[in-house]
């Protein structure tokens, strides 16, 4: 459903032979940011889904192959990272300035 | 009906909390989130759990309505101020529930959740004690609620807005990103529908662009003010953002919003899809 599930944790269940995973986690001055807003914009910078890190600073989406935005907002600032995924699991850190 | 009628800022938020006659309501498909700490007398609504049918794939009916609002100490005459997560999607949809059952006073907090954490404001855990009330809700007004039947005849004559986002429009992928990809029904969409994705009617920090920005917004992208329209989605909660932004903001009429969404549509036997 359209809620924000968990971040983080395994990727026990997932069939990384079908699913485009790309995950990682938002830093700030060499932390995790928890709580941060993490949105996965598509090739044309149109939004496509947001989710909130874990403690951890965490996040993941299911996508498709091709190029994406991933763009952070948190009380400390926003930062932004491009990535360009395959099917199966593809992890980048977004960095706050 | 104005901007002023039915929105209402963080601040104005903070300047009225524990003021009688007014309930916060916070609504969320991921409950944890309200247990986590929300705005400090708010009540939380599960959307799943609270506001659909634990049986049928349908809101609550009038007697269920009812008994929740009761059980939650809101009264027909309390002003009803939602808000949530994810962009006030789910508070958004519970806005519409709220006009199908002809509450009277009926808000959404600009910028949901993530307005007000990002601002820093106060979150609480305490959880509020309301008395019960006797709540009294309207039969349905079906006049905002798009069925099946009247989205396939609505092809190449209304205004079928389709506000998924673009990869979901074109079926590249079936649902929104931070959900796992796996799904039964067929991709794509509503022939003749035009794609105005909700999010181009919101700034990042989730509230609400101006009313002369989502005027352009509606015009540019061909949206037609002489026909009927109905908005759908998904799940019919995105769509209710953008039902609020049509009907409630910019004052259009005749807009329905189709909560059967894709999950139904694309599930159907024999109708027209484009992709």
């Amino acid at each position: 459903m359209c809620g924000a599930p968990k971040q983080g944790g395994t990727l026990a269940g997932i069939d990384l032979g079908t699913q485009t995973v790309i995950q990682g986690s938002v830093w700030h001055d060499g932390a995790p940011v928890a709580g941060a807003y993490v949105r996965l914009l598509d090739g044309t910078d149109e939004f496509t889904a947001e989710v909130v890190t874990s403690p951890e600073g965490e996040f993941r989406f299911f996508a498709a192959p091709g190029e994406w935005t991933l763009r952070a907002l948190a009380p400390v600032g926003k930062g932004q990272q491009a990535i360009s995924a395959e099917t199966g699991l593809n992890e980048t850190t977004v960095v706050i300035e | 009906m104005s901007r002023n009628d039915v929105l209402v800022n963080v601040d104005w938020v903070q300047e009225h909390l524990g003021q009688p006659g007014i309930v916060f309501v916070e609504v969320d498909e991921d409950a944890s989130a309200y247990d986590g700490g929300h705005i400090e007398g708010a009540v939380k609504f599960d959307w799943k759990k609270d506001l659909q049918d634990p049986l049928r794939r349908d809101y609550l009916d009038k007697t269920a309505f009812e008994a929740l609002l009761s059980s939650r100490g809101i009264a027909n005459d309390d002003t009803v101020v939602l808000y949530g997560g994810n962009n006030n999607w789910f508070a958004a949809y519970a806005y519409w529930y709220f006009k199908i059952y002809g509450h009277r006073d009926v808000k959404l907090m600009d910028g949901g959740r993530k307005k007000w954490e990002l601002d820093g404001r106060p979150l609480s855990t305490d959880l509020p004690e309301r008395p019960a009330t006797q709540y009294q809700a309207s039969e349905p007004d079906l006049s905002i609620r798009a069925f099946r039947d009247e989205v396939v005849a609505a092809i190449g004559s209304k205004n079928l807005v389709d506000v998924r986002s673009p990869d979901e429009f074109s079926g590249k992928i079936l649902a929104p990103a931070h959900l796992p990809q796996e799904q039964s029904q067929r991709a794509g969409h509503v022939p003749s529908a035009i794609n105005i994705p909700w999010s181009k009617a919101a700034n990042e920090d989730g509230t609400f662009k101006s009313d002369e920005q989502l005027a352009a917004l509606y015009a540019e992208q061909g949206f037609d003010d002489s026909k009927e329209t109905i908005a759908y989605c998904r799940i019919g909660e995105r769509s209710s953002h953008t039902w609020f932004v049509l009907q409630e903001l910019l004052g259009k009429k005749n807009v329905k919003n189709y909560d059967g969404s894709w999950v139904e549509y694309g599930s159907l036997v024999g109708v027209p899809i484009e992709k």
